[in-house]
Formats: structure tokens, C-alpha cells, sequence
């Protein structure tokens, strides 16, 4: 392949949620695109993903936030419905409602206090509930005694994680898009209005670049004049065996999925480029879940793992086009599946061409104060 | 359909239940062993797709001799030295929630 010269519409960095769901709708709208992916021993947090369909508690204090992610929730019915017809893969979407259950009274009353904060700024419809324990006794009856609420929102949900990506790659491949494998990116250079992109010992050529490759972002964005200060944020995970369906509600940490294993992940470790497991947080995660599942106490653990978070400073998306290389965008977020149709659908209209969508004029990286360049 | 190889040695019987069944085994062999010896072929079914499953290993590794052990579930059948009077049940494919006492 040295020395091999492919020419897209658009090239997009990274192949995880994010990046395929912008390579996804770049091709749906009529571009050309090449996806370059790297290798299965980079950082891929897509894989890695919980699975939540996600609006409560999010964009307190950045109503743009909120309301973007609202409306991101609820494309997501007709963005499952297309993925499926398209591919036939079921990404097992269900939006019946999820709850944030709380061990402590404070805690509970802190989260009620920032949703009701949350209500005032977003200046839209925003339903929730506070429950206590027997209102969320009603909806999950397997709770333990130690549940004091939740908060219940009606718009939040969750999915399958893993056929998202595959139902992503199958529908991008599926309009004629293609990818690149297992290559790293190893120098951009813009000219003549063209982007050249070596990777793999290939050259790559297009009028638009998107860079979306997560973490990796911090080290591609100056390349073009944009920047994105992302730091690693790990979460592990444990999984049980497969179980009879108990629990339909997603919560926040613990959901059993459309197969019927139990996916249980709580914990937020600012550990750098680590995304490895720990005894420690291993089982202070199980004890938690027995708490708010008492039933889930005798239950064998198949498999735990690991995976990093791709966060801001302030936990916002970075979406930014960049002015010293037009052409040339950074997309990044923590919440790549609750906002897979915003980036598929109006993020795409904005990299083509049109207007950045209203709620997401603010999240350039200016707002951290500084944009390296090249 | 499974013979166990004869040792010259006498070894001591012991009696389980099987689905409710006396089942009788040699004392010292692990469950999957006394279960294959009593004709049972079929341990489980599968969470997903009802698939019958036998053991495959024997030693730990594929999880397909997963049975209901004196009421715990998912129990690996290869990993468990027969006891007398101990209670088993084939698993019947996902794990029942129960309430632990």
C-alpha cells in the first residue's frame, strides 16, 4: 500500500461512536467518505460503553447542553428504526424511563435540587419525578432496603452499545463508505484546499477532515489549527451471567440488557492513560449493586473491564471548525450514544455546509482559554 | 452411554438427588463425572437460544456443565466433588433472580 493515494468527499478520524456516526450521516447526505481507524489496542472508549440513553442531571449550568442532549434522546427511536432498516441490526433501544437511584438522603436531595435547577434553565419541557423508596419500589420492585429514591425521567433509556457500532458500520458501509484499518495517523498537511492525510503508509485525500478520534484528538487537533484538551476519565465495568429480565428500567449505574446480563459500572478514576481494572474499585462496584439489588448478591461475574471516558475540562462537547484551515473540524464528546443522531443528522449538516445547530455555537475550545496552533 | 473405566478398586457409593431422582455415584468423583455416569447427557439450556449443552472440558474452563446445586444456580458441575443427599437440578436456561435471606 506505500505510496497508494485515495481521494474522498471526506475523511473522518477515528471509527468509534462519534466517528462513525459522523461518517455514517456524511454519507447518508451524498459524501465520499473514508473513515481512518486505528488499531484494537488504541483507547476505544465506544467499546468499552455502557449503553445509557442519557438527559437527566446533564447541562446543569450549560442549558445548551441540556437541551441538545434532550433532543438527541429523543431522535433516537427514529435513529434506531433507520439503523435497523437499514442494516437489520437491532441496537435493543429502550426509552421506558431511567432512574439515578440514591443510597442517601443528601445525595438525593442534591440531584432533585439540580434537576429542578436544570427545569428552570432549560426554558422546555423537562419531566422528571422524585421518588421515595416505595414510588421506585413501584417501578423496580427488587430494590433493596437501602434505596432511599430516585430521580425518575421518563426521556432516558439505554441500548446496546456494541450493535450501535456495528449497526453504524454495517449502514456506513452499506452507502459506499469505506475504512481504513488498523492505521495511525502520522502527519496532516493542507494544500491547495486539500487535506492529505498519511496513515498506514498510504496518502489520503479530501476538502474536509473531521477528526473524532477521542483521546487521540489532543494530539491531531493543533495538526489543523483547532484544539481539544481531553483527558482520560476510566470507568470499569462488571457483567453477570445472563439472568431472566427483572429489571426493564435502566439506572444509572446497574441495567440489565436485552440479552439479559446485568452491566454494572460505578466509578469515575482520574488515573491517566490506564484503562485497566482494579480489585478495589472491582468490588466496591459489586457492593454497591448489591445494595440497590440485593438479589444480585449470589450472581457470578463473567467478565469486567475497563474503559476511558473522553472528557473536557467542563465535561461539554468540542465542536469547532477550524478558521486557519477551513475544511478541517473537531468533534469530541463524553456522550457519544445519547447524541449519535445529533451527530449524524445536524452536526453533519453543519460540517457540509450549514449552519452549526443553535445549542452547539458554544462549544468551541476558546472557551478553555487557549487554541494551540501550528 | 458412559462407562467408567474399572480400577479393580472398590469404591464406596454414594446417593443424590437428580430432578427429584435418587441418582447413586462413586464417592470422590465431581458432579459432571457422576451425572454422565447416571445417563444425564443433557446438563443445560442455553440463556439465549434453548440450546441443549453437555460438558465439554471437564476441567473448569467452558462452562457448558452448569447445573442448580443445593439451589444455587450456574454451578459448575466439574468443579464439585459429589456429596450424599446433595440436591441437584438441571439449569433451564438464564439464572431466576431470587431474594437472598
Amino acid at each position: 500500500m506505500t505510496n497508494a493515494i485515495t481521494e474522498s468527499d471526506t475523511l473522518v478520524v477515528g471509527g468509534g461512536v462519534v466517528g462513525m456516526s459522523l461518517a455514517y450521516g456524511l454519507a447518508r447526505a451524498g459524501d465520499r467518505v473514508r473513515v481512518l481507524d486505528e488499531g484494537d489496542n488504541s483507547f476505544r472508549a465506544a467499546r468499552g460503553n455502557f449503553g445509557l440513553v442519557w438527559v437527566q442531571g446533564k447541562g446543569l449550568g450549560a442549558p445548551a447542553y441540556a437541551r441538545w442532549s434532550l433532543t438527541g434522546a429523543s431522535r433516537w427511536p427514529a435513529f434506531a428504526a433507520e439503523l435497523m432498516e437499514r442494516t437489520g441490526v437491532d441496537v435493543e433501544l429502550s426509552q421506558i424511563g431511567g432512574l439515578t437511584m440514591c443510597l442517601e438522603n443528601s445525595e438525593l436531595a442534591d440531584r432533585a435540587n439540580g434537576m429542578r435547577q436544570l427545569r428552570n434553565e432549560i426554558g422546555r419541557h423537562y419531566p422528571f419525578e422524585l421518588l421515595d423508596h416505595e414510588g421506585v419500589r413501584k417501578l423496580v420492585p427488587q430494590i433493596g432496603p437501602d434505596v432511599v429514591g430516585a430521580i425518575f425521567s421518563p426521556l432516558d433509556g439505554h441500548l446496546n452499545p456494541l450493535r450501535l457500532l456495528r449497526a453504524l458500520v454495517q449502514g456506513f458501509e452499506s452507502l459506499g463508505g469505506l475504512t481504513s484499518s488498523n492505521v495511525h495517523v502520522e502527519s496532516i498537511a493542507h494544500r491547495n484546499g486539500k487535506f492529505q492525510v498519511t496513515a498506514g503508509g498510504a496518502r489520503h485525500e479530501a476538502g474536509r477532515l473531521v477528526l473524532a478520534a477521542g483521546l487521540g484528538n489532543r494530539e491531531l487537533a493543533p495538526l489543523v489549527g483547532l484544539s481539544a484538551p481531553v483527558k482520560p476519565n476510566r470507568g470499569q465495568i462488571v457483567v453477570t451471567e445472563r439472568m431472566q429480565p427483572f429489571l426493564k428500567h435502566p439506572t444509572a449505574h446497574v441495567r440489565q440488557t436485552g440479552e439479559g446480563v446485568v452491566q454494572i459500572g460505578d466509578s469515575k478514576e482520574d488515573v491517566g492513560m490506564d484503562d485497566g481494572t482494579t480489585i478495589e474499585q472491582l468490588s466496591r462496584i459489586a457492593e454497591r449493586a448489591t445494595r440497590f439489588f440485593p438479589l444480585l448478591a449470589g450472581v457470578n461475574i463473567v467478565r469486567t473491564w475497563g474503559a476511558l471516558r473522553v472528557m473536557s475540562p467542563d465535561g461539554l462537547p468540542i465542536y469547532q471548525a477550524s478558521t486557519q484551515h477551513p475544511g478541517a473540524f473537531v468533534v469530541t464528546c463524553h456522550s457519544g450514544v445519547t447524541l449519535a443522531a445529533q451527530h449524524a443528522g445536524p452536526l453533519v449538516d453543519w460540517i457540509r455546509g450549514g449552519a452549526m445547530p443553535d445549542d452547539t455555537t458554544g462549544f468551541n475550545a476558546e472557551r478553555f482559554g487557549h487554541v494551540q496552533s501550528h | 452411554m458412559f462407562k467408567a473405566i474399572d480400577t479393580g478398586k472398590q469404591r464406596k457409593v454414594i446417593t443424590l438427588r437428580v430432578e427429584g431422582h435418587d441418582v447413586c455415584a462413586y464417592e470422590g468423583d465431581t458432579l459432571a463425572i457422576a451425572l454422565l455416569n447416571a445417563d444425564v447427557v443433557v446438563f443445560r439450556r442455553t440463556p439465549v437460544s434453548g440450546q441443549s449443552r453437555a460438558p465439554l472440558c471437564l476441567m473448569g474452563i467452558c462452562f457448558d456443565c452448569l447445573v442448580e446445586v443445593d439451589g444455587r444456580q450456574n454451578v459448575q458441575a466439574c468443579m464439585l466433588e459429589v456429596q450424599p443427599g446433595m440436591q441437584v437440578c438441571l439449569q433451564k436456561g438464564a439464572r431466576r433472580p431470587e431474594e437472598v435471606a
